[in-house]
This record gives C-alpha cells, structure tokens and sequence, in this order.
C-alpha cells in the first residue's frame, strides 16, 4: 500500500513537472531569443542560450526610433483611467441592485443578466458606427468609454454587497454622515478585497485587449502595446523576431507583478467567476 | 445561486425611503446610460441592419428582408468558416476540460509539495495578452524557429516545415495555442472547487479500496460535474468567439487557403474590409449568437447537469 501511494506520486510530480515545462517552453524561447541578434535567431541555433548575448533589441524598441515607449504609456492611461471608472461605476451600480430598495430593481437586475449574454460579435459592429456618429474613433475615449461598466462585476458588486453587514450604514448615520458619503467614505473601503479582485480583472481586460484598439485606432502614435506589437511581424524587410520577442516579454511584465502582488486576491476572483 | 434567493435587506435607518431612491437612480444611472447606448442600442441596431443591405459610402439602408440571412446558407465561405469553427471548437473543448481536470487534480493531491510555485508557472499564460502570446507561438512554430530546430534534431523530419504558412498545419498551430493558453484558467476554476471536496470521500474510498484512478473517475469527476458544465459553456463560447489569434496569425485574412478563418473573423472581414457587406456580416453575427446559444443548451443537457449550481 505504502510502495504504490510512492510509485503515485512520483507519477503525479512527473505530470505536473511535465506541464509546467510544457506552459515554460514558448516563454523561455521567447525571453533567449529576445536576447539574440537577429541573425542568430533566424539562422537555426539550436541552442536556447545566446551565443551572442546582446541587449540591442531592447536598447531598439525603447529608443527614438521606435513607437514602442509611447504605446506602453497609452496603455498604461486607458488601463487605469478604465479601471478606476469601472471600479467606481460597477460597485455603485453593484451597491444599488443589492441594498437599496427602489422601483423596478428586479426588471433592471434580470436586464442586465441578459445583457451578459450578447457576444461581441453582435456589438462590435454597431459599436463602431455609434462611436464614429459620436466622433470618437481614433481616440482613447473610444476604448474606454463602451468598456466603463463590467456586467459581470457589477454582478459579483451585488453578491457582496448582499451579505455586507447593515449596522456598518446605521452607524455612519448615526455620526451623522449622508447616504452619498456613507458609501464613498464607509462602505467602498470597507468593501476593498472585492474591488481589488475586480481592479485586476478589469485592467488585465483592457491591458491584453486587441480587437477594439485593432478596430478603433488608427493613428500608429496612438496604438496600444498589443496593437503596436503587431507592427513588428509586418515590416518591410521581414519579420523582427528579435524586437517583437522583447516587445512581447516587456508587455508581459506588468502583469505578472500584478498577478504576484496581488496573488490572493487572483485566486479568489477566479473563484467567484466559477460560481456564477 | 442560494445568493439570488435571499432578497436584499433594505438599508434600515438612513434617511427615508425617497432617499433611497433617489441614490439608487443616482447610482445606477452612469452603467444604465452605458449599457443603453452600447448594449442595448447596439444589439437593436445590429438586429435591424442585418434585415438591410447597407452601403457604408452613402450611408443608406435598404430593406432586403431575409436576403442576408439567406446569403450566409448560400455562401461557401461562411459554410467554410463555420466547419473551421465547429472543428476547433469540438477539438479545443474536450482538450482543455481534460487536461485541466487531471492538472487539478494531481495539484490538489495530499502531500504535493510546491504548490504555489507550479500554480504560479501555470498561470503565465492566462496572464499574457493573446497578441503577445500569438508572436511567441508563430516564433516557435516558425521554419527557423525552436521547435522545427528540435524536430530536425530528433531525426523525425528530414526537412522545415512551414507551420504557419501549410493549409493543413496552421488551423491545428492555432489549436494547439488556444488549449495551451486555455488550461490553466479553468484548472485554477476546478481548484477551486476541489477544495470544498470533503476529504472523507476519499478516505472512505480508500477503505474500500479504491486505486488513484477509481477516486478520480467515481469521486473527483462526478463531484465536479456542475464545475464542469461551467467550464464547457465557458469553453464553446470562447472557441466560438475565437478571433484574436486567428487575426493576428492571419494578419487579418485567414489564409492560408482559408484554413484559419473563423465566423468571428469572417465578420470582421465583411464589416470592415473593402467589401461593402456590413448588413451581411451582421445577419453573419446573428446566426454566431444563436449557433453559440444552440449549441450551450445542448451541451448542458449531454452534461445531464441543470447548469449552474
């Protein structure tokens, strides 16, 4: 009994050893290859390792004659200008389905829970006609704007807020503050492990975004890093493995410092999606 | 969903029941304006276009009745696009609910150790934007690139192959992508769940008997049978949704030879490309909606779970 739970387990470390190697290797390519001139990388070197260790593909991408820098700033700013809207935007409208009590709040709750359902497809295109009617396109405004409110968000708001203790509001009442600024000063930051959940989700959606900023911008300087990533396998003079590859990693990058400083809080979302 | 029962207490002692709801208009209106506008407005829109061919250069609508309907049952691109689709789908789905499912749970066997750095090293693709990790992929599978280098190595091709480029490699290329890009987002959803599996099922097994594989197949899967239904939903319709990687492998055309072109690409095509078809690809939109809803229905119902717990 004892020799086949042993016998189990090194099966079971081999599996998962074997996956991780599986989810490391396009990375790990990616990441030596970043570090390789480009005649190295198209010659066939078998090798993972760089035989001419080299920074010139990060020194390229970062420097004057490349747009790289500015559109990792644009979607630095539609990254946290639509965060902090949607954070704001979906918890009050979370706050109002879940406590408070006003006429058609069922019919308004089970509209938007349809709503959820409509795939993008069928929004993209009307989506496009209506921003270019509000002279919005080629804009940041274009990008943020449709994607202000997250339904599913303000679903999990709501959830929250369902079992959110009510002598908290009656308290604030008491000390005398008004319904606005109850929610503002009291109950948003007490509610901050959900929003935190939310905050990344949301900015991880617009950070990995492609197919609206593919659509809507059309000025190169204005491009977001996904968008401007592409322009690297569609040059003249072939595709850029080298820049495109250290491009990649650099984009990545926020994420994953994200993801490990907020760790808890990404398993937990992830968790409440699975419950929906 | 208990949560949904129970109905929401209502703020007590705050300043009267007015109050209330005027916060509430106030509160909700910015996400009701957003979703009239890019929602609700959107979907009447892209409903109406799609009974009319529309001419994008003179901005006029002509009534065309089902024509457009029609025209997608009659057109060998989209019958093309379709089976693309329906491929991938049926391959990427099963995929990635398996693997998903032996990962969690060899991860959430008693006694592994370094847990938190394997889930950490899963995740990176769920972490990574499509665009990023489409490069990286075409960079792998690319005629010079690491993975021909390693198969040459290995005796098991004499010559490159063009991965990207040959009609009958680069649907699989994008498959074998989007599962891998896949797995770790819904194993860390069954993760979640195994936790709440309480361990005296798997102790009471054990006194009888069982074998690793026996637990897994009579306690772990029928557990997470209503977890699984989620994943398989969630599944199809991002599969049926697929158009990034498509894109981007493509860059825009979903060659070669069509190989690569999905529904969802097909409708950016005929929306956004040369053609003046916008009409077309919104009939093209529709008829996606409702394939996608068919086909989660019948899923639930084969699944033999009511859906959502």
């Amino acid at each position: 009994m004892k020799e086949k739970s042993k016998i189990l387990k090194v099966i079971l470390y081999a599996v998962l050893i074997l996956y991780a190697v599986i989810t490391l290797y396009p990375f790990l390519w990616a990441l030596a290859a970043s570090f390789k001139p480009l005649k190295e990388i198209v010659s066939g070197n078998p090798g993972l390792l760089p035989q001419h260790f080299t920074l010139d593909s990060y020194k390229y991408i970062t420097g004057t004659s490349s747009l790289f820098t500015s559109w990792f700033m644009n979607s630095v700013i539609v990254s946290l200008i639509g965060t902090i809207v949607n954070l704001f935007l979906n918890t009050m409208a979370g706050y109002a389905l879940a406590r408070l009590n006003f006429p058609g709040r069922q019919r308004i709750y089970y509209g938007f829970l349809a709503l959820m359902m409509v795939p993008a497809q069928v929004l993209l295109i009307p989506n496009y006609l209506i921003l270019m009617n509000l002279g919005m396109l080629d804009s940041f405004k274009s990008l943020i704007l449709p994607a202000a409110i997250n339904i599913g968000n303000i679903f999990m708001m709501r959830q929250f807020f369902l079992s959110f203790p009510a002598d908290v509001e009656e308290a604030a009442q008491i000390d005398g503050l008004g319904r606005i600024s109850t929610f503002f000063r009291i109950v948003m930051p007490l509610a901050r492990p959900s929003i935190a959940t939310q905050a990344i989700f949301v900015f991880m959606g617009f950070w990995n975004n492609f197919m609206q900023p593919m659509l809507y911008i059309s000025t190169p300087k204005k491009y977001t890093l996904t968008l401007g990533l592409q322009t690297f396998t569609n040059q003249q003079s072939g595709v850029r493995w080298d820049h495109s590859m250290a491009a990649s990693i650099i984009s990545i990058i926020p994420i994953i410092i994200l993801y490990i400083v907020f760790n808890g809080y990404f398993l937990q979302g992830v968790r409440m999606d699975g419950e929906k | 969903m208990e949560m949904q029962k129970k109905s929401p207490k209502p703020a007590r002692g705050l300043n009267g029941k007015h109050g209330q709801i005027w916060q509430a208009y106030i509160f909700l209106a910015p996400a009701f304006v957003i979703a009239a506008v890019f929602f609700i407005a959107a979907i009447v829109f892209a409903l109406f276009m799609s009974f009319n061919h529309v001419n994008m250069i003179s901005q006029q609508f002509e009534f065309s009745g089902l024509k457009n309907y029609i025209d997608v049952f009659q057109d060998d691109v989209a019958m093309t696009a379709l089976k693309n689709t329906a491929i991938f789908s049926a391959i990427v789905v099963p995929m990635q609910t398996i693997i998903a499912l032996l990962i969690a749970y060899a991860l959430s066997t008693r006694g592994i150790k370094g847990k938190k750095l394997f889930r950490l090293v899963y995740f990176l693709p769920t972490l990574t934007s499509s665009a990023a990790l489409t490069l990286i992929f075409m960079f792998i599978f690319n005629v010079t690139g690491p993975l021909n280098n390693f198969l040459i190595s290995m005796g098991l091709y004499q010559h490159p192959v063009n991965f990207l480029q040959n009609p009958a490699y680069s649907l699989k290329v994008i498959m074998v992508m989007n599962i891998w890009s896949t797995v770790p987002n819904y194993m860390t959803v069954y993760l979640a769940s195994l936790v709440d599996l309480p361990e005296s099922f798997y102790e009471a097994a054990e006194i009888d008997g069982a074998s690793a594989w026996q637990k897994l197949r009579y306690i772990t899967i029928p557990y997470l049978r209503p977890i699984t239904t989620y994943v398989l939903l969630t599944g199809i319709i991002g599969t049926f949704q697929m158009f990034d990687q498509a894109y981007i492998f493509s860059n825009g055309s979903g060659g070669p030879d069509n190989s690569t072109l999905t529904i969802a690409l097909m409708v950016y095509q005929y929306a956004f490309g040369s053609m003046n078809t916008m009409g077309y690809a919104c009939a093209l939109a529709v008829v996606l909606t409702i394939i996608i809803f068919v086909v989660s229905r019948l899923t639930e119902r084969l699944n033999g779970s009511e859906g959502l717990r």
